[in-house]
């Protein structure tokens, strides 16, 4: 590759070599795996237990499409693909999207780039995997058991009084893993308050640790509300205590309220953690500090304020008071603001910049592409008359996919291949993901975007068979889904055969400034020899071309 | 080489037959249309300016352009007119979505009422003159229409997409949603709550007729009693009319011309008496007491079904003198053969 046109720097492949000694390859053994303590190795415990949950949630999703590709009911029972949609909701969302980024790259990331040795509660982070993974396998519990029909949302008193499948044992499972975000979330907060490094102020930190941060307090405040809710449904099932049961004077929208509380706020939880990925690649391949630093970092805490008060948007059409509408409306309106200003950040941190286009940054502008459309759709909804209209059907399930699979997964890509370097110490195949990234991104808008349409027509969602003159729009989104699973298996294929065959990296190959950059690729368990003093801003390339030049004159 | 036979049907069946929106058939079907444009044009403009952005610094400042960048700060004025043109176009949004909203939602007075229950997996209509009907919904064209809805078990919702009109149907409590049909024709009814294993079979036919039309097909599909008599029936057979007698001394609060009332309660509040407080005064009521009367009045939960209390409140409602009640109760309270005129004296 010519120097030109990219900003790789790699050491000479011919004498390069992993370092020594790192955080892989200390101890041995399967047992000092499952008993660490160490932030970077239950880092890597997370990607290998999300990624088998997605390759899960990812076959739901596909069985749920092939039904889909006739108008008629033809390839499943009704009840079976009712489990389908349920378990891809469940497992995507509480047992990937949720923890994907915070739980993977947060957790590897957030105490190097603050400085710090490990987080402020090692072994509750451990405890937190373990947390997971009894979610996990509550679920593939309910799952082998014969799944649960009640769709992700567990709406009452469907899930309480109406279904004999299997929920106790999921809203365990929900349970469980609810506890491993709140724990996941008061470590960071902790750790950031606390660890920082000398020197690294908050207004020094990286955009990413803001936006880990915005988002552990979302998980630390708005888990516990959904943890009552399942607590809740549990016992109105099995003992019949009436609090949604409007028979016993319950009130059935109370579940919709204490549900969405959470929920709502989830889809925060998911997001800021990726906004925070996009701003540290956006600014590497720039060259270029973030465009409004401080606006940036504000916008994420706007948003996990604002995310808390908008829940009842969920329910404009249940029969909520018009005053409470309208209210809800408005601060809808509102937290959309702040999402706007960070993409005009994002863009203007291009202008005047040195940009180069490796594999981050085109999921980043993938990313850019389908969360502004996620973004802007999700106006439509916000909007009390339109959301009349729009409201349960197949446009609601393509706003949150652009948000959440276009925006979030986009996002999760991008840091992963941006930092595979770091956790592994080699470089994955640059034209192979340059590929999965395009692939991923026409897949995407091919199986979504005719979602838009079919769903202002009027095809509800959730719906096992439909009218046929929705089939053409069905079948271009099927077809879409099969690209998309094809983007998505690449990288589990070359990202695995990086690891071993994979270019050395060296210590910073991107010649990024943040902390993690500047030690060894696979770092340290330790992760720094000595704790590093903090006295440049987050993205001061000037320091980080001045640092070279002496490292340059002193060690060469 | 010549395009696949199989693609090719699929692309002159999405030539011929999608639109990009359904026929519209109500008269809120054109505003909502007019906003959802007004809505994907702030869209393609949004993201035509993102992607101008992207592609314009793309090209001027890569690398081979550009090699060394040049650090800037920020900038407060840029920052303040992308919060605030954004905010703008967003409250604007929200005034028009409100404004529909409320058109949509708020019934004009002068509507004519039909009943909607739901249940697993089935759409019962009760119209006043007795006419029921599952899975269909027929009403005339022109004429403003609002559904009194409840479910008889879980959430449902209907929606009727080309009157662009949707509604929440909930256990224990009434929702409604009005419409005003412009066009003849049959349009999809759809459950879009997920309400368990059926659920895609919830679904049936808006029938819209002219009016004659309509007026024959409520002729001929009467069942012979209005919801109303079928509520007195109820009325007389469940033992209220024992205590609403509209005696000064009665029991019960008399019921004549109740609804639409303004009703002070033994707690010292007043209640609007709507479809809504008559069934929960009926299920729940020690709940719902009037002033000056004694809570001696029993539950009826699971007593009547919905379709019994449809018909209970629809009689409530339209009861101006107790006339009536007191002949039924003077016959079931002697055992004196009854006047069998009394059917034809209503005053």
């Amino acid at each position: 590759m010519s120097t030109a046109n990219t900003i790789v720097n790699l050491p000479d492949q011919r004498t390069a070599k992993l370092p020594k000694v790192n955080y892989i390859n200390k101890e041995h053994g399967l047992l000092s795996w499952l008993l660490t303590a160490d932030h970077k190795r239950i880092a890597m415990l997370y990607l290998f237990s999300i990624t088998g949950f997605f390759l899960l949630g990812g076959f739901f999703a596909g069985m749920v499409r092939f039904e889909l590709l006739t108008p008629a009911g033809d390839l499943m029972a009704a009840d079976t693909y009712n489990k389908m949609f349920t378990m891809h909701g469940i497992v995507m969302i509480f047992l990937f999207l949720v923890p994907s980024v915070p739980a993977t790259l947060g957790n590897f990331l957030i105490p190097i780039m603050i400085g710090a040795k490990d987080l402020a509660f090692p072994r509750i982070n451990l405890l937190s995997w373990y947390l997971y993974l009894g979610g996990g396998f509550f679920t593939l519990a309910s799952l082998v058991l014969g799944g649960v029909d009640t769709g992700w949302t567990f709406t009452t008193p469907l899930s309480t009084h109406y279904l004999n499948t299997h929920v106790i044992t999921t809203a365990t499972a929900i349970f469980i893993a609810g506890f491993s975000s709140i724990f996941t979330g008061l470590n960071f907060i902790v750790t950031i308050h606390r660890m920082r490094a000398p020197g690294m102020t908050w207004f020094r930190l990286p955009l990413f640790v803001w936006s880990n941060y915005a988002a552990s307090i979302m998980m630390v405040l708005g888990t516990p509300v959904l943890a009552i809710a399942i607590v809740l449904v549990a016992l109105e099932r099995t003992v019949g205590i009436g609090v949604f049961d409007p028979a016993k004077g319950g009130d059935p929208l109370l579940f919709q309220h204490l549900f969405w509380f959470y929920s709502h706020p989830a889809v925060y939880i998911m997001i800021l953690p990726g906004f925070g990925v996009i701003s540290e690649v956006i600014s590497t391949f720039s060259r270029k500090r973030v465009f409004g630093y401080t606006a940036v970092a504000f916008s994420s805490v706007a948003i996990a304020l604002f995310g808390f008060f908008v829940w009842a948007h969920h329910m404009f059409i249940m029969g909520v008071s018009n005053y409470s509408a309208l209210v809800f409306s408005l601060l809808t309106m509102l937290v959309a603001v702040p999402s706007a200003i960070k993409i005009f950040n994002w863009a203007f941190t291009l202008q005047k910049g040195s940009i180069t286009f490796e594999t981050p940054m085109i999921y980043v502008f993938g990313f850019i592409g389908l969360f502004t459309i996620g973004g802007l759709t999700g106006v439509f909804l916000g909007s009390l008359g339109m959301d009349i209209h729009l409201t349960e059907t197949y446009f609601i399930v393509a706003h949150f996919h652009f948000v959440m699979v276009g925006g979030m997964l986009m996002a999760f890509l991008a840091g992963i291949h941006f930092w595979w370097p770091k956790m592994t110490g080699r470089m994955y195949p640059e034209g192979m993901s340059k590929f999965a990234a395009v692939t991923t991104f026409i897949g995407f808008i091919l199986t979504f975007f005719p979602q838009f349409i079919v769903g202002y027509l009027g095809m509800p969602r959730r719906y096992h068979a439909y009218p046929a003159e929705y089939q053409v729009l069905n079948v271009l989104s099927t077809a879409g889904a099969t690209v998309l699973g094809v983007g998505y298996m690449l990288p589990l294929l070359y990202l695995g055969w990086s690891l071993k065959y994979g270019a050395i990296a060296g210590n910073n190959p991107w010649q990024a400034t943040g902390l993690e950059w500047q030690i060894q690729s696979p770092p340290l368990t330790e992760n720094f020899i000595e704790i590093p003093i903090v006295e440049q801003e987050a993205y001061d390339y000037e320091w980080l071309a001045h640092k070279t030049e002496k490292e340059v004159t002193t060690v060469g | 080489m010549g395009i696949s036979p199989v693609l090719w049907q699929f692309l002159t069946k999405w030539l011929t037959s999608s639109a990009l929106w359904p026929r519209e058939a109500s008269t809120v079907a054109g505003q909502t249309d007019a906003l959802y444009i007004f809505l994907w044009l702030m869209t393609i403009v949004g993201m035509a300016l993102v992607l101008a952005l992207l592609v314009v610094f793309s090209v001027k400042y890569r690398k081979e352009k550009h090699p060394n960048a040049i650090q800037i700060e920020g900038s407060t004025l840029l920052e303040a007119t992308w919060t605030i043109i954004p905010l703008g176009i967003f409250l604007f949004v929200f005034v028009w979505g409100a404004w529909l909203y409320f058109r949509i939602y708020n019934p004009p007075a002068d509507s004519m009422n039909i009943y909607i229950v739901g249940k697993q997996w089935m759409w019962k209509a009760e119209h006043p003159g007795g006419q029921h009907e599952i899975n269909a919904l027929h009403v005339p064209m022109g004429r403003n229409v609002q559904l009194t809805m409840i479910s008889q078990d879980v959430f449902h919702s209907y929606s009727i997409p080309e009157f662009r009109v949707k509604r929440e149907v909930i256990p224990g409590r009434y929702s409604t949603v009005w419409f005003n049909a412009t066009a003849a024709g049959t349009y999809h009814l759809f459950c879009t709550q997920y309400c368990g294993t059926l659920h895609s079979g919830m679904v049936g036919d808006v029938v819209v007729m002219t009016p004659s039309d309509y007026q024959a097909w409520v002729d001929s599909s009467t069942s012979g009693m209005s919801l109303a008599q079928n509520g007195e029936r109820l009325f007389a057979s469940m033992g209220c009319s024992q205590c609403h007698t509209g005696d000064a001394a009665a029991r019960g609060p008399n019921l004549a011309g109740i609804y639409g009332a303004k009703l002070k309660m033994d707690d010292g509040s007043t209640q609007l008496v709507t479809d809504g407080f008559l069934r929960d005064a009926i299920l729940n009521p020690s709940a719902h007491l009037p002033a000056g009367f004694k809570p001696i009045m029993p539950t009826y939960q699971g007593q009547i079904s919905e379709e019994g209390m449809i018909d209970l409140v629809e009689y409530i409602k339209g009861l101006k003198t107790n006339y009536r009640v007191q002949q039924t109760l003077g016959t079931s309270q002697s055992n004196q053969a009854a006047p069998s005129a009394s059917g034809t004296v209503i005053p």
